[in-house]
Formats: structure tokens, C-alpha cells, sequence
């Protein structure tokens, strides 16, 4: 499990607009990379190039390569169904399935897999939820419908519908912004445990976050309104919050931004 | 109507900080309502008007002019601007009701004379209509039901499929194109598309009169009120719930059947159930392409048949006395109680199916 992405001279595109240019950078095993910048610099559509979900958006595209151990993403016969399946998704807002009860949800990516049997099934759902630190608040209501919870338990579903399918790698996508602390810090503390087993990636806008879940920060910036975002530097996040190689990076953290 | 705080109308220069004002009691809509009712049958009266329609307008007009006038002189120009907005949506809604209310109570008053066992199990073979009051609606039944599941089941999957293409994969031309033709489909008048069936199917290909000829006609009218309802349902499917699925690794035509369409399912059925009530009460293909048999005939591919709609016109109109009036009358309360039937299952399918946030 938990694979090493390696991207190289990576572009997307929104139509003919530029979103993000030229990325490299390497992103560890079993580790908790954290991506941060200002609004609109491309986090999120890099952080979507990663497991081919970019490309969901008409007129989207990407130029360049995402080597998964030694797989590209974009080679010529990948099919993009079987790259989400190892690399998997959290989303900004907590998005569980409408319809299906707390366990339906967690196995909603199995099932549509294919996988049937009872026994199986039932240990996955304890398992992820498990992982995801959920179990002990559901297991006495695995049926009810899973709108039902708060919203950091609805967040930490989705997380366990993520990691049911054995990703290698994990995205999150602001996975805290619509939750309360007490919520938030109920991911983090899930996030590093589960580092153990996957690589994550996590965008933020909170620069604490960064600094308490990651391993190591990317910073992204963006030249001005209207240009693409780049990589600006990526390096050990201890050294990014205390000692970074690039002035840019230093003003954003310390608030000397714009 | 609760006791909320109101400031009082005044004109920006000298603007009042009082934060109570006079108001007038609960019960004033009420019996201002009441008053120009009784107001309004007394003008009626004294006028000699006969409709009682007129009364009614007139009782209308007395309300809006007398909330807004009672209002003025008590609450000031503010709230009687309110009050009378207020009394515009009841009296609109009023004037909706009334004759929805008055069709059903009349044909209910008419029809439920004529409905005995007798009436609903037997056919019109061999019986004299004009002569006797004997005979039934059996057969019409049989055949709307019929015809009606026909269409269905032909109208109901192509329509579902199109709106599927159009909201998930059509982009570009095509897509603009069949919405259009939807659009242009939806206004065509049920003679039309009778005739189209009658021309297309019973001349050129030469099949003879039955109910599925019918049912073809029906189905032309269908199509484009389900198409127009599902895909506005599944317009409602958030955008984030089909990413989610995507990213779990499931392929696209697998998050269509098994998250979009479940999570748009309550919808889709009302939708599909009021489509089939509109069809139902359709009397002019029918006449063009059923035939009208006066005996049970439940083979939908053979021979004539019957159907509520096209019972009811010639109880009417070639009957033409008061045992077709009879018959035709209970016919109707069949018809609007098994449409309303069908709206009751849709609710509940709706209901049922619909994504639920209870703990």
C-alpha cells in the first residue's frame, strides 16, 4: 500500500485558462503532506489532477505527468476508474449518499464494485469506521440514514467511505472548513493515524493545521489575478514555519501577505 | 399576526424612534372578511343580481378595499399596504379553489347516484342506451387502464433515458436540439398526435382500430411532460454527491443507476404519475384511434376498445338524455377518482423513496 507520487511539469487547464503551471514535486509514503497558499492559486485543481477528478469538469485538462510508483496517471491506456480507485477523495463539504444508511454508505464504493458477500461487507464497515474513528458513535445505528449526523460525523463517514475501498493514497480537500474545532480535531488526530497506512495529501487555508498534521507543506502563490498558481516551495514543514528558503513563503506565513 | 414590534411610517426627515404603534386586534382580517361578505350579498340583493358569482366579486372587492381603507385609518399607510397584499393572496387563492371544490363537489353530487356494482362490472352490449338505464362502464374501464399502462411503459423509459442523456452526458448541439424538439413536443395538442397515429399507423401501415393504436398517441403526449420532470429532478442531484461516487472509483453509468436516479427517484415518480393523469383524462386521440366499443374487449392489439374519456362524450353526446347523463356523470366520478387515486400513490412513492435526514 501507500505509494510515492511523483509529479513532473505538471499544467491544467479550465478551457483555455491556465489554473496551475510547471508543478514537480515528489510527495512521500505514509506521510501527511499539507498544500497551502491564498485562494484561487490552484490547490485544489492540483490536488484534483492527482486522481484524475480534474478532468470531471468539461473543458478541463492536464498536460504532464503524475507517476504513481512507477505509473503515470495520464498514460495513454489508464483508465481514470481504476485510478480513483487507488487514490481516494475527501471532499470540502461531507457529502454521504442521500439515500443510503450509515452502512450503505461505507460500503457504497464496494458494493458498486461488485462485492456482495454479507461477511465481507460487515467487517469492512467495522474496520473503516473503526479507522475512522466513527464506530463506537454508530455501531447501534448502522441503518439510519446517514444525512442524519452532525456534521463532523457525516466528515469522518466520508472518510471511512474513502478508506473502505484500500486506497493507497488519500486527498483531502479543505476536510475541516465547514467543522466546528472540537470536529477538526477529531480528523486531525484521525489523520495521523491514518499515515500510518496511506499517503495523504490535505489542502488547508489554516496555516495551524498545516503546522500540526503535516510532515511536509507545499506553498503555492499565484502571480496576480487572472495568472496561473505555481509551486513556490515545498520542504519539511517544521523547516516552511520556521525557516523557509523563499521570502514569499515567509510573508504569507507570517501574515506580511499582499 | 403575532404581537412583533412595528415602527411606525413616517417620512425620513423626521424620523420616529417610537417602537410601538397602534395595531388592530386579531380578529380584524376576520371580521373585516366577514363584513364585506355580508355587505356584498346585501348590494347583491338589493341590486337584484341573480349570478351569485357576481355577489361573490363583489363581497372581493368590498374585502381588499375595506382592509385597506380600516387598515390606513388605524395602522397607518405601511401596514395597510401590507394588510392589502395579504388580502390579494387570499382572496386569489379563493378564487382558485372555488371551482376546483365546486367540479369535484358537483360531479361527486351527479356521478354517485349512478355507481352500483352493477354499473361497474357490466359492459353496454346489448343494451338499448337511449331506453334503459341498464349497462356499465366495465369495459371503459378495462380499456383506460389498458391503454394508459400501454403508453406508460412506452412513454415513461424513453422519456427517463432522455432526460438521463440530456442532464448527464448531452453537451452541444444534439443536446440543444432534442430540448427543443421536447419544448415543441410538450405543446402539441392531443388531436394532433392522434391524427399522427392515425395517419402513420392505421393508414400507411395499415394496422385496424385497438387500444394500442391509442395507446402510441397517448405515449406521444406523455413523452415530453416526463423527459421535462426528470430532468429537472435530476438538475436537483447535487453535482458533489456524483464526485463523491467518482472518486470511490465507480464508473459513470454505475453512479447514474445507483446514486443519481435513487437520490431523484421520489421526484421522478411524481413526475411520471402525473404525466400518467394527464393522459388519462385525453379524449380526442382516443376517439380517432380506439373506436369506442360498447363490449368488453380486454385484448389491447385487437379490435376497438373502450375508455373513460370516450365513454363520457357519447353518453353526452349521441345518448343525449338523462339515462347518458347518468351514466356519463358516474363515468366521470370513476375517472376523477382514479386519477386522484393515482396522484395519492405518487405522493406516497415520493414520500417513501425520498432521501431521508432523520436520526
Amino acid at each position: 500500500m501507500a505509494k510515492r507520487i511523483d509529479v513532473s511539469g505538471l499544467s491544467a487547464y479550465y478551457g483555455s485558462t491556465r489554473a496551475i503551471e510547471d508543478i514537480s514535486m515528489t510527495i512521500e509514503p505514509r506521510s501527511v503532506t499539507a498544500f497551502i497558499g491564498p485562494s484561487g492559486c490552484g490547490k485544489s485543481t492540483f490536488l484534483r489532477t492527482l486522481n484524475r477528478m480534474h478532468e470531471v469538469i468539461p473543458g478541463a485538462r492536464v498536460e504532464g505527468k503524475v507517476m504513481l510508483d512507477d505509473e503515470n496517471l495520464y498514460g495513454a491506456n489508464v483508465d481514470p476508474v481504476a485510478v480513483r480507485r487507488s487514490v481516494g477523495m475527501v471532499f470540502q463539504r461531507p457529502n454521504p449518499f442521500p439515500t443510503m444508511s450509515i452502512y450503505d454508505n461505507v460500503v457504497a464504493g464496494l458494493r458498486l464494485a461488485g462485492v456482495k458477500k454479507k461477511s465481507v461487507l460487515d467487517g469492512v464497515v467495522e474496520r473503516s469506521l473503526q479507522g475512522a474513528n466513527l464506530w463506537n458513535e454508530v455501531k447501534d445505528r448502522l441503518n439510519k440514514p446517514g444525512a442524519g449526523l452532525s456534521g463532523g460525523q457525516q466528515q469522518r463517514l466520508c472518510i471511512a467511505r474513502a478508506i473502505a475501498v484500500e486506497p493507497e493514497v488519500l486527498l483531502m480537500d479543505e476536510p475541516c472548513s465547514a467543522l466546528d474545532p472540537i470536529s477538526t480535531l477529531a480528523i486531525e488526530d484521525l489523520i495521523g493515524e491514518l499515515k500510518s497506512q496511506f499517503t495523504i495529501v490535505i489542502v488547508t487555508h489554516n496555516m495551524q493545521q498545516a503546522a500540526r498534521v503535516s510532515d511536509r507543506t507545499a506553498f503555492f502563490n499565484l502571480a496576480g489575478v487572472g495568472q496561473p498558481g505555481k509551486l513556490i516551495e515545498l520542504d519539511d514543514t517544521q523547516r516552511i514555519f520556521s525557516n523557509p528558503s523563499v521570502q514569499a513563503t515567509e510573508d504569507y506565513i507570517s501574515g506580511r501577505f499582499g | 399576526m403575532s404581537t412583533t414590534v412595528t415602527v411606525t411610517d413616517a417620512t425620513p426627515p423626521q424620523l420616529s424612534h417610537r417602537l410601538t404603534a397602534a395595531r388592530l386586534p386579531r380578529w380584524a382580517p376576520a371580521g373585516i372578511a366577514g363584513g364585506s361578505i355580508v355587505l356584498g350579498c346585501a348590494v347583491g340583493a338589493v341590486a337584484d343580481l341573480k349570478s351569485h358569482l357576481q355577489w361573490g366579486l363583489i363581497s372581493a372587492l368590498l374585502f381588499l378595499v375595506a382592509s385597506y381603507a380600516v387598515s390606513a385609518s388605524v395602522e397607518g399607510r405601511r401596514q395597510a399596504k401590507d394588510r392589502f397584499a395579504t388580502s390579494l393572496v387570499w382572496v386569489a387563492f379563493i378564487c382558485a379553489v372555488v371551482p376546483l371544490v365546486s367540479l369535484t363537489f358537483y360531479t361527486v353530487q351527479q356521478g354517485i347516484g349512478a355507481i352500483t356494482p352493477e354499473f361497474l362490472s357490466h359492459s353496454m352490449k346489448g343494451v338499448v342506451a337511449t331506453l334503459s338505464p341498464d349497462g356499465g362502464i366495465y369495459h371503459a374501464i378495462i380499456g383506460t387502464v389498458e391503454q394508459v399502462l400501454l403508453a406508460t411503459l412506452i412513454a415513461a423509459p424513453i422519456g427517463l433515458l432522455t432526460a438521463v442523456y440530456l442532464v448527464e452526458y448531452g453537451r452541444g448541439r444534439l443536446a440543444k436540439a432534442v430540448t427543443f424538439f421536447v419544448d415543441v413536443m410538450t405543446g402539441i395538442p392531443s388531436v394532433v398526435a392522434g391524427l399522427f397515429i392515425l395517419s402513420l399507423w392505421n393508414i400507411l401501415l395499415g394496422f385496424e382500430y385497438s387500444g394500442f393504436s391509442g395507446s402510441l398517441a397517448l405515449a406521444i403526449l406523455m413523452m415530453p411532460v416526463v423527459v421535462r420532470s426528470t430532468e429537472e429532478m435530476l438538475k436537483l442531484v447535487p453535482n458533489e454527491l456524483r464526485e463523491a461516487s467518482y472518486a470511490l472509483g465507480v464508473p459513470r453509468w454505475k453512479t447514474i443507476l445507483r446514486i443519481v436516479l435513487p437520490t431523484a427517484i421520489g421526484g421522478i415518480t411524481t413526475g411520471v404519475m402525473l404525466a400518467v393523469a394527464r393522459i388519462t383524462g385525453e379524449t380526442a386521440p382516443v376517439m380517432m384511434l380506439v373506436f369506442g366499443a360498447d363490449f368488453i374487449n380486454s385484448d389491447p392489439f385487437n379490435g376497438p376498445q373502450q375508455s373513460l374519456p370516450l365513454y363520457i362524450w357519447q353518453q353526452y353526446s349521441q345518448v343525449n338524455n338523462e339515462f347518458g347523463y347518468s351514466r356519463a356523470w358516474g363515468a366521470a366520478l370513476v375517472l376523477i377518482a382514479f386519477v386522484m387515486g393515482l396522484n395519492l400513490i405518487a405522493r406516497g412513492i415520493a414520500r417513501w423513496r425520498s432521501p431521508k435526514g432523520g436520526r
